[in-house]
């Protein structure tokens, strides 16, 4: 489903990404594991198509297509989301009039037939009970006065209505309480599906106790330096990052 | 003797003007006072950027334009009400096509009862004597051209008075539409409006065209509500893309008295509004909330004066500016407390929005005060779009033109939110966006 060879990026003239390699298959759950700075949220930016980021060398083919020639909105018809670090306050737009707009601009260029108000409405409803989301918040402007645990289940409901194929959750895990990461776990764990493969941005062990990886990448300096199954997460744990420091890379992180 | 060299505007609008042939020209004093005022624009002519009031808006090109006075086709063209009815505004209508009355078009069916509402030409036959103070004052500033210009040719406008206690259900639509002429003309509407105590109104003051045009409209509106009297008004300016409009009101409200005004610039080439808000009595409050929504070449200029002269009087302004292209939009919020008007509370927020690296935008907020217990906050920016935020859309598959429109509309909707009339808001809304870009 996803190829990624031997990804250079660079940010701000810095050399980010060195030679990353990665491949996913459909239903997979991929948890990329790092120290700060090692390039984590780079890769989750590069695959999503924010501006600023260079792509200097090697390719990342989606379904077999080149997707870092697609803009952002056309990766996401495509099929790939990215659940944001920090998800943006957007005054002035209500959420479910958002959530409408980009389902239907969606089906719009996959050129599938738009869904007017009552069959969103009712879609609306179906994963609301997924996703153990107060109406309420729908009703608000994105995000907008959310806590951080709302703006997060608030990432999670948006996947779970946009129905992506593969989905990037950066650091999904970072600032919220228990209460809510178990929220937030359930609610990814509700997601999961042959079809459908995850790719878990996060520096901590911690999310992965709630969603259980099939295979864990340690990434340091740009590159991924060591793979594993979930085990690895626990040997991170005990050791710390600085276990892998000194290792060399590994060639390609086969799944 | 030599006659001195005027500029175009000024020469052809002299040429032009028949004072003789204007509505209510039998009338002594306001023949006097249309004279008068028409000498002083010819001695003064145009301002230039150097008078304050129009530091922002050159006027060196519209001087050098002609413009035919009036038009003679006026009463004869026709035009699709249809393309121009607004949801929620069914009620009473009166209808101007190029600055002259139709009355063909208008609907005054189902005017309630206590409300009077004529347009100026046949006022001027039935009751002149009480719009003479209106209509005989004189302007002494320097950049009172415009006002000149009106006071000497406006030969029509709205009368529209409201009886003390009246509620008018139904909200009256004032419809000026231009329509494509033979030639650049020009005309001049006045309106005296007046809500007696404790009458409530509410007004969609709508400025339209069909087709392509040049036209150049002056328009100056008197707007008084007696103690506890309650305005709603909605000015919504979508002129054609040629035309220009020059518009200057004052709102006067007495005590307790309440005006909600809501004003859209979408349209127009050269627009100018100069808004004055004067509250005179004890616990009146004035509430604005605006909008500019310009692209291409055009030029729309606002200068707004709220002056609190009594106390315990509230104003609260929120002004939203969005500038794509090489347009260019001003804003000049001035707040003044007088002396004595303890107790005031005056808010005023103007944000703008720059699509392009060639369109510009002045705001200037300005605060005056004169009394001691005062509450006033004011602010005043001009930023981008939030790239965050557009990416954040475009990463949810909504492509980057709609999404830019998106948070565009999304800026300024806080200055619709307050209207209360949802059909009304519904449409607007639509028609804001539009307006707005779509690269």
């Amino acid at each position: 489903m996803l190829k990624i060879e031997n990804l250079h990026a660079r940010v701000e003239g810095k050399d980010i990404l060195k030679g990353l390699s990665l491949t996913v298959n459909p239903g997979e759950v991929h948890a990329i594991m790092g120290p700060n700075g090692a390039g984590k949220s780079t890769l989750g930016n590069v695959l999503s198509g924010r501006d600023g980021y260079e792509v200097t060398e090697g390719s990342v083919l989606f379904e077999g297509r080149d997707l870092l020639a697609l803009e952002p909105e056309e990766r996401a018809a495509a099929g790939v989301f990215l659940a944001l670090q920090y998800p943006v306050e957007i005054p002035g737009v209500n959420n479910t009039y958002f959530l409408r707009a980009a389902l239907n601009a969606q089906r719009k260029q996959r050129g599938e037939k738009e869904l007017d108000s009552m069959q969103f409405l009712k879609l609306v409803r179906e994963k609301l009970k997924i996703m153990q989301i107060s109406d309420e918040l729908l009703h608000r402007a994105v995000n907008e006065g959310f806590s951080g645990g709302e703006k997060k289940r608030n990432e999670i409901f948006q996947m779970a209505v946009l129905e992506p194929k593969l989905a990037i959750l950066d650091e999904t895990d970072s600032g919220l309480d228990i209460d809510a990461l178990k929220q937030v776990a359930q609610g990814v764990n509700a997601l999961r599906s042959s079809e459908r493969a995850f790719l878990m941005i996060t520096h901590y062990q911690r999310l992965l106790d709630y969603i259980e990886p099939d295979f864990v990448h340690v990434l340091a300096d740009g590159r991924i330096v060591e793979s594993g199954d979930k085990t690895l997460a626990l040997k991170l744990e005990e050791h710390g990052y600085a276990w892998v420091g000194e290792r060399s890379p590994v060639a390609g992180a086969q799944a | 003797m030599n006659q001195p060299v005027r500029p175009p505007f000024v020469e052809s609008l002299l040429a032009s003007a028949a004072l003789s042939r204007l509505p209510g020209s039998d009338i002594a004093w306001l023949d006097a006072a249309r004279r008068e005022n028409l000498a002083a624009f010819e001695a003064a002519g145009l301002p230039d950027t150097r008078v304050e009031a129009w530091k922002y808006t050159a006027l060196r090109a519209l001087g050098q334009r002609r413009f035919e006075h009036g038009d003679s086709q006026a009463a004869a063209r026709a035009v699709d009400m249809a393309t121009l009815a607004l949801p929620g505004v069914d009620g009473p209508r009166l209808v101007f096509v190029n600055g002259v009355f139709r009355a063909d078009l208008s609907s005054l069916s189902s005017l309630p009862a206590g409300v009077t509402l004529q347009p100026l030409s046949q006022a001027l036959r039935d009751d002149a004597e009480s719009l003479r103070f209106a209509l005989s004052r004189h302007y002494r500033e320097a950049g009172d051209a415009f006002a000149r210009l009106n006071a000497a040719l406006a030969g029509d406008g709205v009368v529209l008075r409201v009886a003390a206690g009246t509620r008018v259900e139904q909200p009256l639509h004032l419809l000026f539409v231009g329509v494509p002429a033979g030639s650049d003309s020009s005309w001049h509407l006045r309106h005296v409006i007046e809500l007696g105590e404790g009458a409530e109104l509410s007004l969609v003051e709508h400025h339209a065209s069909t087709g392509e045009q040049n036209h150049l409209a002056t328009l100056v509106a008197d707007i008084v509500l007696r103690d506890g009297a309650k305005l709603q008004h909605t000015l919504l300016q979508d002129a054609a893309e040629g035309s220009s409009l020059i518009r200057r009101s004052s709102l006067h409200l007495g005590a307790r008295a309440h005006a909600l005004l809501h004003v859209l610039e979408l349209g127009g080439a050269l627009v100018r509004h100069d808004l004055q808000a004067e509250l005179v009595g004890d616990g009146a409050r004035f509430d604005l909330r605006g909008v500019f929504a310009l692209h291409g070449r055009q030029h729309v200029d606002t200068q707004l004066v709220i002056r609190h002269q009594a106390l315990n009087t509230t104003s609260e302004s929120l002004w939203r500016g969005v500038a794509d292209q090489r347009s260019r939009g001003v804003f000049r919020g001035a707040i003044v407390v007088a002396e004595g008007a303890d107790g005031s509370d005056a808010s005023l927020s103007c944000k703008n929005l720059l699509l392009s690296g060639q369109a510009e935008i002045d705001t200037k907020p300005e605060l005056e005060i004169y009394a001691d217990d005062v509450k006033a906050a004011h602010g005043a920016t001009v930023g981008q779009l939030d790239e965050r935020a557009l990416f954040y859309l475009r990463s949810r598959g909504i492509p980057k033109a709609e999404a830019r429109a998106l948070l565009t509309v999304a800026f300024c909707r806080a200055v619709l939110e307050s209207m209360p009339n949802d059909a009304l808001r519904e449409h607007l809304s639509g028609l804001l966006l539009a307006h707005l870009p779509n690269e």
